[in-house]
């Protein structure tokens, strides 16, 4: 069996005891590269935000396989553009898990951002102040920083909102390079299209997993009518959710198959 | 050339007290502007004000207590300073409430307490030295603290710099590959207070924060990068020290408000002239480049 990235164990995340990734069960294993899908609403950034540690999870847990490095570009960047910061001292951040606060930045380093830097087609932009990029060009710089954070796992939360088309194929050509070398790669993605062309396995989220798999089969009609079916509003008066009911199965393994059975007990949860 | 020398030179020369004033002064500028830029940077300007203010009821009600004395007017600061930074930046980091809401809130509650402190011992002409300073009155105790603040300051921003940049330009992807994110904050506002604490001897404690923001907003106007605007930020507050020193001393002005108004003659002079000011942003471009 493949190693395991990723493990979730019942994994329920979310917001004042309200579920936004509701009983997650099942592993990313190592160099997979899924999209994750979904509506708006439906728990991916938040699922995000839980493999990363930024959310407590609610119940359940989720473990990054140990000494896992991780990078991870948020869909909401708390970067601030009007920081006098060149492109090259936005990228350099990266080499932060390997020379931490205190290590001096060596000439490798600097190679290993220059590298970065033109693999996303940024040659000459480095002593570029942050403030005057576009935002495909802030982009790609961000993505030149997950290059340099050279890390095993990748989560992107929505890459390619707002990026026009050459510099999405640009970017997805990253990814695929990515996952040409292993790494594990989770993109939150909207365009499904996108999804049945380039990635192997897709996760499709309404909260709960609807189903996990094999991209194109994942995303056939009947899931995505499924997924559709979610009520994206909170419930105030939702009734609690009761331990060991929706979740009594258990799998550990790749094989996901069984998500889709199980969405249909949403009703009960 | 005698004039220039009676001027700029013989004051320091000749009075003891103004050596000791300038050394003060320069002391506060190599520590405070640089904190003061990154205050700047972080939209935390106002917030340097606040903690100012805060600071003044720990200084009078050490002064009530002791006197004029520098040891427990400087600890009674500092408690109070901490507890105003600690309180809003807890609230701040663990609730939904932002920084600055939070902030004002403690700060005014502190004030507060302190006109309330101070109006239980009627006012005093001493009062007066702890709202408006004495540079030109710097005792050993006091310049020791200074210089205590100013080495503490400049090792902490040289071990922290890179957390605290990062903390600055992407505070999410610190805290996404480093715990240090929350840790450096407080550290950065504890820095803010001791610089704060130190400034009030010198320069009282409205004023103290003038040598920390004014400098700092000047240089920003002047270049793009961190590490040459704090430099920068330092060079005019070691200007504005002598300016405000000189003016002092020949104008027989009050020597704080001196510094302060000559930084922000600084500020002023940035804000029209320089490349990214008033002035040249507002000129019309005759030519502008092919790309």
């Amino acid at each position: 069996m493949p190693e395991a990235c990723l493990t979730f164990s019942d994994l329920t995340l979310g917001y004042n005891c309200h579920p936004a990734v509701h009983h997650l069960n099942g592993t990313v294993r190592k160099g997979a590269l899924t999209a994750v899908v979904g509506a708006n609403g439906s728990g991916k950034s938040t699922l995000m935000k839980g493999i990363v540690g930024l959310l407590k999870p609610i119940s359940g847990s989720c473990a990054v396989a140990p000494g896992t490095r991780l990078a991870y570009l948020p869909q909401q960047s708390e970067l601030d553009r009007s920081f006098p910061a060149r492109v090259v001292d936005l990228v350099s951040l990266g080499l932060w898990p390997r020379r931490g606060l205190l290590g001096r930045f060596r000439p490798e380093d600097r190679e290993a951002v220059a590298k970065a830097l033109s693999g996303v087609g940024l040659e000459g932009f480095d002593k570029r102040p942050i403030d005057t990029l576009s935002g495909g060009q802030l982009q790609r710089a961000l993505f030149a920083r997950v290059l340099v954070q050279d890390a095993d796992l990748i989560l992107l939360d929505e890459p390619f909102n707002a990026i026009d088309a050459r510099t999405v194929s640009d970017l997805i050509a990253l990814i695929k390079r990515w996952h040409g070398e292993s790494r594990t790669v989770l993109v939150v993605v909207h365009d499904l299209d996108l999804v049945r062309e380039h990635f192997p396995e897709a996760l499709l989220l309404a909260r709960q997993p609807v189903a996990w798999g094999e991209a194109r089969q994942v995303l056939s009609p009947e899931n995505l009518l499924r997924a559709r079916r979610f009520h994206e509003a909170w419930d105030e008066n939702a009734p609690w959710c009761e331990p060991h009911t929706a979740h009594a199965h258990d799998h550990g393994d790749a094989n996901h198959e069984d998500i889709p059975t199980r969405a249909d007990q949403r009703g009960a949860a | 050339m005698d004039v220039l020398h009676t001027t700029f030179i013989a004051p320091f020369v000749e009075f003891a007290f103004m050596q000791r004033a300038l050394l003060g002064a320069f002391m506060l500028s190599l520590s405070a502007c640089p904190v003061g830029v990154f205050l700047m940077l972080r939209r935390m300007s106002l917030t340097g004000d606040a903690m100012a203010h805060a600071i003044l009821p720990g200084a009078a009600a050490g002064f009530l207590l002791y006197g004029l004395q520098i040891v427990p007017m400087t600890i009674g600061g500092l408690i109070a300073g901490v507890i105003v930074a600690l309180g809003a930046g807890m609230v701040a980091r663990l609730t939904i409430q932002k920084e600055d809401a939070s902030m004002a809130a403690f700060y005014l509650i502190s004030l507060s307490l302190g006109v309330l402190m101070v109006s239980l011992r009627g006012s005093s002409v001493d009062l007066m030295h702890v709202l408006f300073g004495t540079v030109l009155a710097l005792n050993n105790d006091a310049l020791m603290l200074i210089g205590l603040v100013c080495a503490l300051t400049i090792a902490s921003l040289g071990i922290f710099w890179r957390a605290l940049v990062a903390e600055c330009l992407d505070p999410l992807f610190l805290r996404s590959v480093s715990r240090l994110g929350t840790p450096v904050h407080f550290i950065f506002l504890g820095l803010v207070v001791i610089n704060l604490v130190a400034g009030f001897q010198a320069l009282g404690t409205l004023l103290s924060v003038g040598l920390m923001i004014l400098p700092a907003a000047a240089a920003r106007f002047w270049t793009q990068r961190v590490e040459i605007m704090c430099l920068l930020a330092i060079g005019l507050g070691l200007l504005s020290s002598i300016s405000g020193l000189l003016l002092s001393y020949h104008a027989s002005l009050p020597s704080g408000p001196a510094i302060i108004l000559s930084a922000g003659a600084a500020y002023l002079v940035s804000v029209i002239a320089s490349p990214r000011g008033v002035l040249l942003a507002r000129l019309p471009r005759v030519a502008h480049r092919t790309a």
